[in-house]
């Protein structure tokens, strides 16, 4: 860059001020208004009163939360999903890359990546509507043509909460393992191919050679990658755990998240104040989550770390 | 490169499990687009099928016969998909221009205003009260495109990125030289030589607008006002409802009108449709998109 005289700055930055001016604006009103609203966590919501003139409460909200069992089992629920959810799903990307990478027909990996990621691309909507192709009690494709000739008694799944740990995390991984892959994939594309041809040459076959060279060249990516995924532990996919169960009661046990219980303390219970204090509880904890994430992934490899 | 005995049979079994993965993922996709031709009274008895007994167009001809509920509802999908899209991409590299200039003197600053809204946010309540009780979305079409506009701040960072590492410093310093002013400069040159950044962000938020659901579930209650997916929503409680065994009491005779399963199928068939023309595209500029995404903001 060329040292220029610092004359008439105004004229040079207001151009770029203006430019960034919708931007900015946007999330200063999506974004920024939103976090100084969190004081709705400690209020009496009362429409009638106004936001501002509604009574202050201090913590009773979360006093009230914490004493539900729903507390409980939305946070137990939400973590253990997203453990599942990273440990399964960077186990099977890593598989599906590590695969892709072996074949030599390059049509046929487009192929292949092609279809992988289109469950990736559908909405949940449509995604729930498949699951119900499945699974509904009457005609699923499940009952009626693997349980019933199979002389298996026939599963009402959309009353039997029991079975969604295993549902939600068959259908999350595949929904989402294909995109996942991608990066793996281009890890290895970048890996040196000369390092595969001199490990030949000392005789190792080709599952040493993913033991040896692929996985431990994989490892940084794994790690970064796992520990981002580690900083959004707090949050779900709304849609995941709402849309594709159908928002059955019967299902909460084990379909509860906090994401499902703001929107239903929102907008089917109206327990406002209860939803604004689970929202805040999850913001907060996930800050602090990214945070210490970021402190971590720092340590391990300064050059990943998001700030 | 020539390959050991050992190493053609990996490459063998790669290419077997990854058919079988692929097969595995195309399935059900399959289910509903033969479920969605087969006959009512075939899918009732027999069930979803891969080999259905009778096949039949009846839910397309349902689909034509109401022709404009859902061309209605692809109207709005396609409107808000083609608004929100073009509206976000502007605001998007118009914010990631200043911030790629290292020569401008806030742009660390406005990196930190975006990045920000990453790390904390005040929850829904507060946003929705801020959209419903301060902007009156309610009900409106701003509903369905506004809050989701720039989604995120993760497509400004990477757009950001983009600009800052494939158009050198140089190229805008020679233009402004010349005589260009900054608005000209990003319009003429630093948008012209982005166009696959550009692809790539507008993908992420075409796909977005087009399977969004969220937003007309909180704001939205006029019918008119559905998009596609919702009006899928729409009909998938309804069959909840037919489920649950109240619906022959309730609606008697009236039941025999409503759109049959295949019907609903069919629908989700549509839904699917549009996004399959943005796959080949995806195809070529995934990789690259996921790969710029990644670097750190």
């Amino acid at each position: 860059m060329t040292a220029k005289p610092k004359s008439k700055p105004l004229k040079k930055t207001l151009p770029l001020l203006i430019l960034a001016g919708p931007g900015l604006l946007y999330f200063l009103i999506n974004s920024y208004f939103p976090m100084f609203g969190v004081f709705i966590a400690f209020k009496d919501v009362n429409y009638a009163k106004g936001i501002f003139g509604s009574d202050w409460i201090g913590f009773k909200n979360f006093t009230f939360l914490f004493q539900t069992s729903d507390a409980w089992i939305m946070t137990r629920n939400t973590l253990l999903y997203n453990l599942a959810f990273i440990a399964l799903g960077t186990i099977v990307s890593i598989i599906i890359a590590i695969l892709m990478s072996e074949l030599l027909n390059k049509l046929y990996s487009k192929l292949f990546m092609t279809g992988l990621i289109l469950p990736n691309l559908i909405s949940m909507v449509v995604l729930s509507l498949l699951v119900f192709a499945f699974l509904n009690a009457d005609s699923g494709f499940v009952n009626h043509s693997i349980l019933r000739p199979l002389g298996i008694p026939e599963i009402n799944w959309y009353s039997e909460a029991k079975y969604w740990p295993y549902l939600l995390v068959l259908i999350q991984i595949w929904k989402t393992a294909g995109y996942g892959s991608i990066i793996y994939f281009a890890s290895i594309a970048g890996i040196d191919k000369s390092i595969y041809e001199s490990a030949k040459i000392d005789g190792a076959g080709k599952l040493k050679q993913i033991r040896m060279i692929t996985l431990p060249l994989l490892k940084p990516t794994i790690i970064v990658l796992v520990l981002m995924s580690m900083g959004r532990i707090f949050n779900s996919d709304f849609g995941l755990f709402y849309q594709v169960p159908m928002n059955s009661g019967a299902l909460y046990s084990t379909t509860q998240t906090i994401d499902t219980y703001v929107y239903r303390a929102l907008m089917q219970l109206n327990d406002i104040g209860m939803s604004a204090a689970a929202g805040l509880y999850q913001s907060l904890v996930g800050f602090a989550l990214v945070l210490t994430v970021n402190a971590i992934v720092k340590k391990v490899n300064p050059e990943n770390a998001l700030f | 490169m020539i390959q050991t005995r050992g190493e053609r049979t990996f490459t063998v079994f790669s290419a077997v499990v990854m058919f079988l993965l692929t097969v595995f993922a195309f399935l059900p996709f399959l289910l509903i687009v033969i479920a969605s031709f087969t006959n009512e009274t075939t899918l009732i008895r027999n069930g979803y099928s891969f080999f259905p007994e009778h096949l039949s167009l009846d839910a397309y001809r349902y689909i034509k016969s109401s022709a404009y509920i859902f061309i209605r509802a692809y109207g709005v999908s396609f409107l808000v998909t083609i608004l929100g899209t073009a509206i976000g991409l502007l605001i998007t590299s118009m914010l990631a221009y200043p911030m790629s200039r290292s020569d401008f003197k806030y742009h660390n600053l406005l990196a930190f205003v975006v990045f920000f809204t990453m790390l904390f946010s005040g929850g829904i309540v507060p946003s929705y009260i801020m959209w419903t009780q301060y902007f009156h979305i309610k009900n409106t079409l701003w509903a369905l495109i506004l809050p989701n506009l720039l989604a995120n701040g993760f497509n400004v960072l990477l757009v950001r990125n983009y600009f800052k590492n494939n158009v050198p410093l140089e190229i805008i310093e020679a233009a402004q030289i010349d005589g260009a002013s900054e608005l000209r400069t990003f319009f003429r040159i630093m948008l012209p030589l982005s166009m696959p950044v550009m692809a790539t962000v507008g993908m992420f938020m075409g796909l977005a607008y087009w399977n969004d659901w969220i937003n007309a579930l909180y704001f939205v209650s006029k019918p008119q006002l559905y998009g596609i997916q919702n009006l899928l929503m729409q009909l998938m409680s309804n069959i909840q409802f037919l489920n649950s065994g109240q619906a022959g009491n309730v609606l008697g005779a009236e039941s025999v009108s409503l759109p049959s399963t295949a019907v609903r199928m069919a629908m989700a068939v549509l839904g699917i449709v549009p996004v399959l023309f943005v796959l080949p595209f995806m195809q070529k500029y995934l990789t690259r998109g996921v790969i710029i995404g990644a670097v750190k903001g």
